[in-house]
Parts: structure tokens; C-alpha cells; sequence
């Protein structure tokens, strides 16, 4: 079975970002980039899933700037076999980067598609659900495991959904989409020597223009603000004035 | 200018959350229909139309739509939305799983988990887990939108909208529904709770998040968690409070032996009154708390139950 993994580079998640002074948008110059982390999760169960035997191939996959191939290189180094770089410096939608996935879809005819339920930087949570959309596959979003063969026919795969409430177990035929939450499993860190065994993995390169897709969205960013600060309390002294600030000063009891 | 949101509902009962999505679609403006789709939920329409505002609630009554699987969902709302100008669903696990697809389905734009409606193109969101607020603009003919329920105040329930059956089913192979666990308890849900408690990795092992409880039964206040307390296993991942969890806005939130992530403040930061109990003086909490008490949590819980 072929896997295709994609994978985003974001702002690190330890780092307290800063808005542009003319609030065009957050600054992003000289910032700590990674691999957002629902994307590392879904390399990470690539990889598991090549190590039970399921998966053949996992080829990963971005769409991003130059220097987004460091993040597959990442991917490359944690266990993928090759990686395939769209490469734009355009500010592109979910709906776009599905597009191009889809792009890469079709020539890639992957048996599983898995990919991060959101990117903290957007925090948009669309591009697997619209990935699925536009191909016509099955979606398993926010999943927290994904098993085959297990009370699921063979050409499905079982995934269990973190949902609202608690969990839900469903079958989806393969081809199919995957999108991961947290729990679904423990990234490993990649070893030096697989970092420089990464360098030689293939890494192809692509452009929209050749996938056929246009970048232009429907969206127009006309602001970027900090949020109202909440300014910092009080600290009390016992349990008893605490009680009685929330009783008489804050009126919440 | 014609609004559909998509109700939420559970066991029979509709989510607390659409109420909320109704006073989206007002700010809106224009028309507002409510589509539920489901199997056997002539009461839940029935609480539909009671909300303010709606002028109609369409009903897919159908047991292709039994589980809110995306697939037929999502071709059941491609059939309605070319009566419609904007689509609304919560930014719940239902509404980010159906209406992405939707979106793409339509080839437009989603706007996710908007925080207010500045015009009926515009809007604002949170990005970067809530450390930055975005304003965008749509130029789709179709708008579609997840909402943050805790952003929009809930329409009242006077209302008297009528009700139709829709005849078209959604047929799709893609997916099956094979099973689910629930988590029950009696106490209110997580998101709508007025009072909200939460507990992280300070409370040591699942047991003492017995202690919570004591004060949550007198609050009436939902439990939450920390995600550092789900991931070492002390609580199961719906009580999870977070950017990857759930958000609040209580107008009192409790955080026990939690520091304070920016992953944890995302999902709780615009709670009126934050109050934060820890050992340590520096946790990041007490930057965001108006009452801070530093202590030991398993001396000060016990104390609170009992003053309460």
C-alpha cells in the first residue's frame, strides 16, 4: 500500500508570535519555523504503518516556499521514501493546497492519504475534508487510531474519530483521507545518521502552474490584530478571601 | 440573502450550540433556515423551530444521515446550499468534519470558527492559537462558516418557524458507521457550562480528580482538563480544554495545578474570571488570572468544597 503524507512548515509552537506593526499580518521574519506538529503525527503512523507491513511506500508532500524542504527532509529522515516539493512563495488557501494535493493524487494513485487535522497557524482544520471532497475519497478526520483487517473488510481501513462526545469508530473504503489528532500516536525524533541518509532520499519538484492549479483563493486577509490583553489579577492569600472576591468583587457565585 | 445553518444534535436532543449559530446567522442578516438531518428527529426539529429568528427548519429524516457521516451529509448540503447565500454550522467536531467538504464540494473558500460578523462578507477569526485575530473578506457567492459558539449569545426560543420534509437521500458507499463511546455524566456540557473547572498534570493521577468534583456538584460546574492530564491518562480526551481540544468562555473558569500553555489558554482565555490555583509563583496561568492562589492544591480543593 502507497502512502502519501503532507506535511506543513509553521511557526514553531513554543514561539509567542508578534503582529506586524501595520497589521498586514503576523511577522514571520527571523521566527523558529518547524513542522507543524498534527503533521509530524501523520508522518509518524506513516512510518508505524510501514513498519507492521501495511505500507509499501510513503512519499510526503508540501506546498510552500523554498525553504519548506527542510520539512521534508524531516519527513525524509523519520522514515519516508521521497518527498515532492510544490513550491510557491504565494500565500495559499486550504482549497488551493487541496487542489494541488489533489494534483498530486492523481499522479501518485496513493492508497492512503494522511495528513494533520490543522495547521497551528492557521488553525483553519479544512484542507483533509476538502482533499477528500475533491478526489471523492472517504474522510477519517481527528483520528486517534487507525487500524486495518480489524473488523473491517479487506480494501477498507478502520478509524476511530475523537469527537465531541468521546470517540466514534467508522469504515472507509480505500482510497481514502485521514486527517490526525493527537493522540494517535508519539512522534520519534530523527537519529543524525537518518538525517544524513535524508540528503540522498529523492526529492522531486513541482509548481502549481504544472499541477494545472490556480493559487488565487476567494479569501482577502484585511487584518491581523492582537487580541485584547487580560490584564493580570490579584494573587490572594487564603481560601477564604479568594471565596469571598469571587462572591463580592467578581459576583460569579 | 438566505442563511441554512446546519443543527447539531445528540440522542434526540438538540445542541445547545445551534442557538448560537442562529445568532450568527442573524448578524448575518436575511433569512434564516435550519436544516436537521438525522434518523427519527421530529423533537429536534420541533426545538428548531422554536428558536428566534428561523424562518424555516428543513428535515432530512433518513438513516443515511444516522450518524452525521460527512460524505452523505456533505451531498446533502451541495443539493440545498444553491438556495443560499451563506451556510453555518458550530465549529464542533460535527461542523469541522461536514463543512470543509461542503466547501470544496462548492469550489469556495471556508471561513473556520468566526468570532463576530462585521458584514455579511466579513468577519473575524483567531489564528495562531488565538494569539492574533484575523479580519477576512469573502468574495465566493457562497459563504461557508464555522462558528464559535461561545463568541454569539443564544437566540431565545419564542419562535414559530415552520417545518418541511426534504425527500432527497444522499447515497454513499464511502463510509460506514461500525460504532461509538460516549462519555456520560450528569453534570453540564463542557462548552455551554456556566461555571467551569479544570484540572492538569498538578492533580497527580486520575483519582484526585475526585476532588474537583466535590466543588463542581456545588457550582454546578462542568470538569475539565488539561491536555498534559488526558495525554499522562488521568482523564479521557472530551474534557480536554484547548486550541486541540475543546473552547470556553464560562464566566467562571477554576484551572487546578495547570501552568498555563499557550495550547491551554486557546481554549479558555475568554472566560470572564479566571481563577488559578498552583504551588508555582511562576506558572503562566497566574498571567492571565484575576484571582491567584499559590499553594498546594490537595490542602486548598478540600478547604474550598467545604467554604463553598
Amino acid at each position: 500500500m502507497k502512502v502519501l503524507v503532507a506535511v506543513k512548515r509553521v511557526i514553531d509552537y513554543n514561539v509567542k508570535i508578534r503582529v506586524k506593526p501595520d497589521h498586514s499580518d503576523v511577522d514571520l521574519t527571523n521566527v523558529k519555523m518547524a513542522m507543524n506538529p498534527f503533521c509530524e503525527i501523520a508522518v509518524e503512523e506513516a512510518v508505524r504503518l510501514k513498519e507492521k507491513g501495511v505500507a509499501t511506500e510513503i512519499v510526503a508532500v508540501t506546498v510552500g516556499p523554498k525553504a519548506a524542504q527542510e520539512q521534508l527532509r524531516t519527513a525524509l529522515a523519520l522514515g519516508a521514501d521521497r518527498a515532492i516539493h510544490v513550491e510557491t512563495d504565494a500565500h495559499v488557501e486550504s482549497l488551493a493546497v487541496a487542489k494541488l494535493l489533489k494534483g498530486v493524487v492523481d499522479e501518485e494513485r496513493p492508497d492512503l492519504v494522511i495528513l494533520g487535522k490543522q495547521a497551528i497557524d492557521t488553525d483553519n482544520n479544512q484542507t483533509g475534508q476538502m482533499l477528500a471532497a475533491l478526489t471523492g475519497m472517504g474522510q477519517g478526520t481527528f483520528a486517534s487510531e487507525i487500524a486495518f483487517g480489524d473488523g473491517v473488510e479487506e480494501g477498507q481501513v478502520r478509524v476511530t474519530r475523537e469527537i465531541d462526545g468521546g470517540l466514534q469508530s467508522i469504515a472507509l473504503k480505500l482510497p481514502a483521507v485521514v486527517t490526525t489528532d493527537l493522540r494517535l500516536n508519539e512522534p520519534r525524533y530523527a537519529k543524525l545518521p537518518d538525517i544524513m541518509k535524508a540528503k540522498k532520499k529523492p526529492l522531486e519538484t513541482t509548481t502549481p502552474e504544472a499541477l494545472g492549479v490556480a493559487v488565487t483563493g476567494g479569501l482577502t486577509l484585511l487584518k491581523v490584530e492582537t487580541p485584547a490583553e487580560r490584564k493580570g489579577g490579584v494573587k490572594v492569600g487564603s481560601v477564604d478571601e479568594l471565596v469571598d472576591k469571587l462572591k463580592n468583587e467578581a459576583k460569579v457565585l | 440573502m438566505r442563511t441554512l445553518v446546519l443543527a447539531e444534535h445528540h440522542e434526540g436532543r438538540l445542541a445547545a450550540g445551534t442557538a448560537h449559530v442562529v445568532a450568527a446567522a442573524r448578524a448575518i442578516g436575511g433569512e434564516v433556515d435550519v436544516l436537521i438531518a438525522g434518523e427519527n428527529v421530529a423533537g429536534v426539529a420541533e426545538a428548531a423551530a422554536r428558536l428566534d429568528g428561523v424562518s424555516r427548519v428543513r428535515v432530512a429524516d433518513n438513516a443515511a444521515y444516522a450518524h452525521q457521516l460527512a460524505e452523505p451529509l456533505a451531498d446533502l448540503l451541495v443539493q440545498l446550499a444553491e438556495d443560499y447565500s451563506h451556510v453555518l454550522a458550530a465549529a464542533s467536531t460535527d461542523g469541522k468534519n461536514v463543512l470543509p467538504r461542503v466547501a470544496a464540494l462548492k469550489d469556495v473558500s471556508q471561513i473556520s470558527e468566526i468570532l463576530s460578523v462585521e458584514s455579511a462578507d466579513t468577519f473575524k477569526r483567531p489564528i495562531y492559537a488565538g494569539n492574533a485575530i484575523a479580519t477576512v473578506q469573502s468574495s465566493d457567492s457562497l459563504k461557508v462558516i464555522t462558528v464559535r459558539t461561545t463568541a454569539f449569545d443564544a437566540v431565545g426560543e419564542s419562535g414559530t418557524a415552520t417545518i418541511e420534509a426534504l425527500a432527497f437521500v444522499a447515497d454513499s458507499d464511502l463510509s460506514r458507521f461500525i460504532g461509538e463511546e460516549l462519555a456520560h455524566n450528569e453534570r453540564p456540557e463542557l462548552s455551554g457550562a456556566r461555571v467551569v473547572i479544570s484540572g492538569g498534570r498538578g492533580m497527580g493521577n486520575g483519582d484526585n480528580f475526585k476532588l474537583l468534583n466535590g466543588i463542581a456538584d456545588k457550582l454546578g460546574a462542568a470538569v475539565g482538563a488539561s491536555r498534559a492530564a488526558v495525554d499522562a491518562g488521568y482523564v479521557p480526551n472530551d474534557m480536554q480544554v484547548g486550541q486541540t481540544g475543546k473552547i470556553v468562555a464560562p464566566d467562571l473558569y477554576i484551572a487546578v495545578g495547570i501552568s498555563g500553555a499557550i495550547q491551554h489558554l486557546a481554549g479558555m482565555k475568554d472566560s470572564k474570571v479566571i481563577v488559578a490555583i498552583n504551588k508555582d509563583d511562576d506558572a503562566p496561568i497566574f498571567q492571565v488570572a484575576d484571582y491567584g492562589l499559590v499553594g498546594d492544591l490537595f490542602e486548598i480543593l478540600p478547604e474550598l468544597e467545604q467554604k463553598l
